[in-house]
């Protein structure tokens, strides 16, 4: 990729806390109009590396460009070019939906029209109403629009869809893919596993303040990650085997004629390589010795 | 990438979207209750139980032989008070909510700069406490029959005094702002050095009758000046013999106000932040 491909890149990207390393040398990039999610478990690093990319905190060490800028000097040319969805929302909000969108619009160069923002979030119903009076996915909802109201070329969304029934989220997903299909560049932290799968072109797994794995949705964790499983029950006992070959095995098992009981093939889904992933990492984390 | 290529944001947004947040800041006052009583209503409520409460008594004549009432006595005072209620104390507590409750997290990632926010705030001060005082001259002189003063030069008085105070305590209520170390405490921190403030700079107890260390003490802050300022005003020339030196002393109530005004301004440009990058 070329400098101006890259929206965001990130080079031994190191953060302290006294003797805390809540991020160990982390490199990656992020290309233009792609959508990059940034997986792992709670308090891994993720939202520190968000956060350093949003300029809200400083690094200790290593580079990082956002947008061809250094965020910990980033100016406000800068920052109207990306739109931000924080983790939390804890405004009281005395306006309404529509006021603070249209308020908010003012801040920035090119902002969408404020009536089409508040359909895409599917807010028609909730304009004139206070935001405090909102519920919280709803409020989620009118953070969400606030993130994309100044046509951010790179937006960051951290956790959006915490407190979404169903249907939101798939309506999120949808507004999701038409930034998307509009060219602009994503980066997403999520637990939802199903919503990285559905939104990202790649994702970057994170334990430990250590990137662990990194690449297309459906090659984390290597082909080895992916191979199915075969499960059975064999004298009352639960047995499976990891093989490439699940048809051969199974035709084995039933060769005596003999069906094999709670027979099952799974291909591990993005969550069960996910797990497998951090779980190997920590155990391989308890075998280091202590520095 | 140069930095040719990064589009530049247009001149002049600053002003305009301080205005902007004129509009934004006031709306959201208004809308709050407890700022409406407290900040707002206050001073109004003050000056009914004071004048309902002595009704009866006569605060001194002037120089005719008119007798001032109690109403007309507490006016400057309330007034006063209503600098310091709607700057100190309103700025202070509301901007300490806004940094816990990440309001000011969402600016720092937007394209708002400082210095409109700030505007915002100021103007909410000046629109809110220009209504404040209108308010409180027009229930005195129609409800309490306050006669007010009908020559120029006072009004001339009112007009520096009520903007410089007004503007002074606004930026000491944003420098203060940093001191409580939650919403939750602002209240808590903010109300009780404005209470003193106000008992000891003359504005419920006569300054007169406070003794002279006392006297001394809450010369150093500007509301005994700015209530000072508004008695010039409000009460009749003979009045002036009360105070410390026997005059309204009105260059030092601009000095005086003038330097905290400063002080506020420095403590701000060094003191404020969106956010504490590593909080």
């Amino acid at each position: 990729m070329t400098t101006a491909d890259v929206a965001v890149s990130v080079r031994d990207l190191r953060k302290t806390y006294g003797r805390l390393v809540a991020l160990d040398n982390v490199s990656f990039d992020i290309g233009r109009g792609e959508t990059f999610a940034l997986l792992g478990p709670n308090g891994a690093g993720k939202s520190t590396a968000i956060e350093i990319l949003e300029g809200y905190r400083d690094r200790t060490s290593g580079h990082a460009e956002v947008l061809g800028i250094d965020p910990g000097i980033g100016g406000l040319d800068w920052k109207a070019r990306l739109g931000i969805v924080l983790q939390s929302t804890g405004e009281s909000g005395n306006v309404t939906v529509r006021e603070q969108l249209a308020h908010f619009a003012g801040y920035y160069p090119h902002s969408r029209d404020v009536e089409e923002i508040i359909a895409a979030v599917g807010l028609e119903q909730k304009a004139k109403t206070l935001i405090r009076k909102l519920s919280g996915g709803q409020r989620r909802r009118v953070d969400v629009a606030l993130g994309i109201i100044g046509r951010p070329e790179l937006l960051f969304l951290d956790e959006p869809t915490t407190g979404f029934d169903p249907e939101s989220r798939r309506q999120f997903w949808q507004l999701i893919r038409s930034l998307k299909s509009e060219g602009t560049t994503i980066l997403l932290t999520t637990h939802y596993l199903d919503e990285a799968a559905q939104l990202g072109d790649r994702a970057g797994i994170i334990a430990g303040g250590r990137l662990i794995d990194i690449g297309p949705i459906d090659e984390l964790g290597g082909a080895e990650a992916r191979v199915p499983l075969v499960r059975w029950r064999q004298d009352g006992v639960l047995r499976e085997e990891r093989t490439t070959e699940p048809g051969t095995l199974v035709a084995s098992l039933a060769a005596g004629g003999r069906e094999p009981d709670d027979l099952e093939i799974v291909r591990p889904s993005l969550e069960d390589i996910y797990l497998g992933l951090v779980a190997k990492h920590e155990a391989d984390r308890e075998l280091e010795p202590v520095s | 990438m140069t930095a040719a290529t990064i589009p530049r944001l247009p001149a002049g947004r600053t002003v305009r979207l301080g205005l902007s947040r004129i509009r934004y800041e006031v709306k959201i006052y208004f809308r709050q209750g407890d700022s409406v009583f407290f900040t707002f209503l206050f001073p109004l409520v003050m000056l009914t139980i004071f004048s309902v409460a002595f009704s009866e008594q006569t605060f001194g004549q002037d120089a005719d032989g008119n007798d001032v009432s109690a109403a007309g006595f507490y006016l400057p005072a309330m007034l006063a008070a209503g600098l310091l209620l709607s700057g100190l104390q309103n700025m202070a507590i509301d901007i300490a909510g806004e940094k816990s409750d990440g309001t000011l997290k969402r600016f720092a990632g937007t394209p708002l700069p400082v210095l409109s926010y700030f505007i915002g705030k100021i103007g909410q001060v000046l629109v809110t406490g220009i209504l404040q005082a209108a308010l409180l001259l027009l229930v005195a002189a129609v409800v309490f029959r306050v006669p007010l003063p009908t020559e120029p030069e006072r009004w001339f008085t009112f007009a520096w005094v009520f903007l410089l105070g007004v503007i002074t305590s606004a930026v000491l209520g944003i420098a203060l702002s940093g001191l409580p170390r939650s919403g939750k405490s602002a209240t808590a921190v903010i109300i009780p050095i404005a209470l003193v403030l106000q008992f000891i700079s003359g504005v419920y107890l006569g300054f007169a009758q406070l003794p002279e260390w006392l006297q001394n003490f809450a010369s150093i802050f500007p509301l005994k000046w700015m209530a000072q300022g508004m008695r010039a005003v409000f009460l009749p020339s003979n009045y002036a013999s009360v105070e410390v030196g026997g005059t309204w002393d009105l260059p030092n109530v601009a000095l005086v106000t003038g330097i905290w005004f400063v002080l506020g301004l420095v403590v701000c440009r060094l003191t404020f932040r969106w956010i504490r990058k590593d909080s």
